[in-house]
């Protein structure tokens, strides 16, 4: 009895109806985070005394890299509820995720590289942050790949969940390897991102854009799966009923 | 339970007998990786301390690319001719006969590639306790990759563009292996103690078998669904 609930707005339908009546609400906030945090932080925060304006970048960067990791669990999690419990919902979810996390893990491979230059006088340093950043991106670019391949949506998505489980897994075991590769090979490259701690000034407005960009997630992410639902559910009469009314048949 | 083995072994002594009939799927690889590892030699040039430097980048990228290669082999041939249908309605637990599957592929493709590679190794100059920590690597890394590719060939098996969508799937997932197996190449080349790499490499096959045959078995029923 307790799954009704979840059952009842997991459908595809009634997913339709209430992400519909929240995007407003979700869109709204999502612009006011995001004005609210670049003013914070490209003018009201104070200038870091070593790096100057340039650590203002950070704003962009370090969430787009938290973004990066954390659609990909949310991408995992939904495929696996999909393979687990069938719910059809989750396959769109997971298949929905993968280009969203694909952009900000190259927003965030992209921005750092920016702020490199100045910081550490090139582009690109083999970190062992960067590196598995780098990896992530591919492992994403390889799910993509995989959902191209497979015509039918149903087993793509499964197999896609295969892959982003086996991809999760795999995550952490990357990630201290490289990091291990890499102070085996040059010694410990000096990461401005480990810098012990932030004033506060400096940290709300960050936490602020984190925010920012987790909302804008959301909210893209439910307009792709509304896209994907009517796709799917293209003969459905609740569809027919939808595209009636608004005459579009 | 009696049963599930009998069905392991004679999966296991089929895809063998298999693989040692069709020789060329022998022999292919083997003459793939020598040819990847001259190219490495070419493009480095002939300045032996250099070259002396990057030959365990070399040859262990080219055993990954042979891997990638090779792993067609293991379900595309069973499941053109219906072979994994009849694996999948068998009594017997299906993880095992994709683990007896992939041990047969490892045995019949590992043997021959850890060979080439220690001759090739020799042949290149490389001093001993360095081929030694290849082979140690290799002997423990081709599992992994063999159990490791498994997933990516169950899950691309049969479709379009196949074998550049696997390769695409698999090599990213191939980096720790890749790491471990040179890392202890470069500390023994230093007379450094390789035994952590030996471990760290250990400890990826132990999770590599307990897991792979599961997921690859899972990827097929998805696959054939």
């Amino acid at each position: 009895m307790n799954f009704v609930p979840f059952h009842k707005y997991g459908t595809p339908k009634y997913f339709y109806s209430w992400s519909l009546a929240l995007r407003p609400w979700l869109g709204g906030a999502c612009v006011l985070l995001f004005i609210a945090g670049l003013i914070g932080g490209l003018f009201l925060a104070p200038t870091d005394y070593q790096q100057g304006e340039s650590f203002r970048i950070i704003y962009v960067h370090v969430p787009a890299a938290w973004m990066s990791l954390f659609i990909y669990i949310v991408m995992a999690s939904a495929g696996a509820c999909g393979l687990i419990w069938h719910v059809k919902l989750a396959d769109i979810v997971a298949r929905a995720c993968a280009p969203l996390g694909a952009w900000f893990t190259f927003l965030a491979l992209f921005t750092g590289s920016l702020w490199g230059k100045p910081m550490w006088g090139t582009y690109w340093v083999w970190d062992a942050r960067l590196t598995s950043e780098l990896i992530l991106l591919f492992l994403y670019l390889g799910y993509i790949a995989l959902q191209g391949a497979i015509d039918d949506r149903r087993t793509a998505a499964r197999a896609g969940a295969i892959l982003a489980i086996v991809g999760t897994v795999n995550i952490p075991i990357v990630h201290y390897s490289v990091e291990w590769w890499n102070t085996l090979h040059q010694g410990p490259t000096v990461s401005k991102l480990d810098a012990p701690s932030m004033d506060t000034s400096m940290l709300i407005p960050l936490l602020i854009m984190a925010l920012a960009y987790n909302l804008y997630f959301v909210a893209v992410l439910f307009e792709r799966v509304r896209c994907e639902i009517l796709e799917f559910e293209r003969n459905t009469n609740w569809v027919k009923e939808l595209t009636r009314d608004k005459g579009v048949v | 339970m009696n049963d599930a083995l009998n069905a392991a072994r004679a999966v296991a002594l089929r895809d063998l007998k298999r693989h040692l009939r069709r020789r060329q799927d022998l022999v292919q690889p083997v003459v793939f990786f020598v040819i990847v590892v001259t190219l490495f030699a070419i493009a480095v040039g002939p300045d032996a301390a250099i070259f002396a430097k990057i030959a365990p980048a070399g040859v262990w990228v080219a055993v990954l690319l042979a891997t990638t290669i090779n792993l067609d082999a293991m379900f595309l041939s069973d499941y053109q001719d219906g072979t994994i249908e009849q694996l999948l309605l068998s009594p017997a637990p299906l993880p095992l006969l994709v683990a007896s599957k992939i041990f047969a592929h490892w045995c019949a493709t590992a043997g021959p590639q850890i060979a080439i590679s220690i001759v090739v190794a020799i042949v290149l100059g490389l001093e001993g306790p360095v081929v030694s920590a290849l082979a140690a690597t290799l002997i423990l890394g081709s599992p992994i990759l063999s159990l490791v590719g498994a997933i990516a060939s169950a899950l691309t098996v049969g479709l379009r563009g196949g074998a550049m969508l696997q390769a695409l799937i698999i090599l990213p997932l191939y980096m720790p292996t890749l790491i471990f197996g040179t890392a202890a190449m470069h500390n023994a080349a230093l007379d450094l103690p390789i035994s952590a790499e030996i471990y760290f490499l250990a400890g990826l096959g132990v999770m590599a078998v307990s897991l792979a045959p599961f997921a690859a078995a899972m990827a097929l029923r998805i696959r054939l669904s």
